[in-house]
């Protein structure tokens, strides 16, 4: 089991570092719509602190949509996928290895990009860390939650706009929790509460996604 | 791949139920048995949908007492309360009869998924619209971003990608499991959704009727229960004939579907 896990998750990194570019959109789309608001809303200070936790929540979630359609695309075209369904491992552990590397591609560079962005906010480093936090634990629950979604439409004539449709409304609890964590550090409250239901879940995500993800994979190569 | 296709026939000529299932309710779930028992029981469904939602809602707008805080607005929960109740059990029972297709790979259980996902939707919809009515003239808004609101358009989205991802598959099979394995994933998450919206905010009134009592007048709880079993019969008759329909698409070229006026004709 160990080798094919690590086996997957080279082969998506070597993929990733041969596209440079690719994953370097999802991060300038991420800071341009955290841009746009305060050219939207106005330049005040005091305004836009108060906006932030949910500005950069909201643009981390949109940022996290635009690589998805990509996440199985490509091994569906070449043929991968069906190696993937025939090898000995069980499918949903792929799938789950497949959603790390994307995360650790696509996710992780969002959360390390994110405490800048705040400070554009005027975040103080309390909050920027908390930001950092719930960012960390919630962004692979986007990323599991799109896996899903990501294999529904695959091949679908719906596109990336139906994955959309389908993954935002059952990632709003990650969105109230991580930008609530966000708030209530900046409003002086302990944002522990929000951090541990974060976790939890991620933790029933990586439990339950793999599943959903894998029984759809098998929907599109029948 | 261990397709569903393979295992049964495309087009069966005719479908008699084994000797094991006479008599057992799980013939109904040939979809032959089901055609025929759903027409059979469809004009009842319509009857008791026009008898008691005529009852309720004359009892509702004609009977029942002005509420003493609210005046004549609050008469729109007799549609209100009921579409709330069918939106969210309309869900969890796609769900079930979605888990139920997956397990066992029976296709009517497909199609009752699929058929109720219109009437849920429709439903989601006139609850929040008859909400908006109702909010405009008590609270002085159309609408208010609270959890409960709030929870019932993202339950509306979710028929919504429902519906879009279904319509979007040419395939059926391959149509019906996806749709199974997405609201399996959304029936998960609406507990989840419901509760994270609820911490964020809440400013809708809580339930009056609950196990433990009610606080509502006598008249208005009956006119509220007689339109919402209107409805609810209302619910019944337009899944069960969305559901025949959908038999009759899939199943056209079956040797008892051709033989039927309507298809032959």
């Amino acid at each position: 089991m160990a080798p094919a896990l690590s086996a997957l998750l080279r082969r998506e990194g070597q993929l990733a570092l041969r596209r440079r570019g690719e994953l370097l959109t999802p991060l300038c789309f991420f800071a341009l719509v955290v841009g746009l608001f305060p050219l939207g809303i106005g330049p005040e200070a005091a305004l836009l602190r108060t906006v932030a936790p949910g500005v950069l929540w909201v643009a981390a979630l949109l940022a996290s949509l635009l690589a998805l359609p990509r996440l199985f695309e490509s091994d569906h075209a070449d043929g991968t996928l069906e190696h993937l369904l025939l090898a000995p491992q069980p499918l949903a552990t792929l799938v789950a290895a497949k959603v790390a590397a994307h995360w650790l591609l696509c996710g992780l560079p969002l959360v390390l990009l994110a405490p800048l962005l705040g400070l554009q906010f005027g975040l103080p480093g309390d909050v920027l860390a908390t930001l950092c936090a719930s960012l960390l634990l919630g962004t692979p629950v986007l990323s599991l939650l799109g896996a899903l979604a990501a294999s529904l439409t695959l091949g679908t004539r719906g596109g990336s706009v139906l994955l959309a449709l389908l993954m935002l409304p059952l990632c709003v609890p990650v969105l109230v929790f991580g930008a609530g964590a966000v708030q209530a550090q900046a409003q002086g409250q302990d944002p522990t509460a929000h951090l541990q239901l974060l976790g939890a879940l991620q933790a029933a995500g990586w439990a339950l996604a793999p599943w959903g993800s894998a029984a759809a994979l098998r929907l599109s190569l029948d | 791949m261990d397709s569903p296709t393979t295992a049964m026939p495309a087009h069966p000529a005719t479908f008699p139920p084994p000797a094991a299932l006479r008599g057992s309710l799980l013939r109904h779930a040939s979809p032959q048995h089901f055609h025929a028992l759903a027409g059979r029981l469809l004009p009842w469904a319509w009857m008791l949908a026009a008898v008691l939602l005529a009852a309720g809602l004359a009892l509702g707008f004609l009977v029942a007492p002005a509420d003493h805080q609210q005046g004549e607005a609050y008469r729109i929960i007799f549609l209100h309360v009921p579409t709330a109740w069918i939106a969210m059990l309309a869900y969890v029972a796609m769900a079930f009869w979605g888990a139920v297709g997956l397990a066992w790979n029976t296709r009517l259980s497909f199609l009752l998924m699929r058929a109720l996902a219109p009437t849920g939707a429709a439903c989601a919809f006139l609850n929040l619209w008859t909400g908006a009515l109702w909010g405009q003239s008590t609270w002085g808004t159309w609408w208010v971003w609270d959890a409960r609101l709030t929870s019932m358009l993202l339950l509306f989205f979710l028929y919504a990608g429902f519906l879009a991802l279904t319509a979007s598959i040419d395939d059926p099979q391959r149509g019906d499991r996806a749709g199974a394995v997405l609201a399996l994933a959304g029936v998960v998450n609406v507990p989840v959704i419901y509760f994270s919206v609820q911490w964020w905010n809440t400013l809708h009134q809580g339930a009056s009727i609950t196990p433990r009592g009610t606080s509502v007048a006598p008249g208005m709880l009956w006119a509220l229960l007689l339109s919402s079993l209107g409805l609810w019969a209302y619910a019944v008759g337009a899944v069960l004939s969305r559901a025949r329909c959908l038999v009759l698409e899939r199943e056209r070229h079956a040797a008892w579907a051709r033989r039927l006026p309507e298809v032959a004709r």
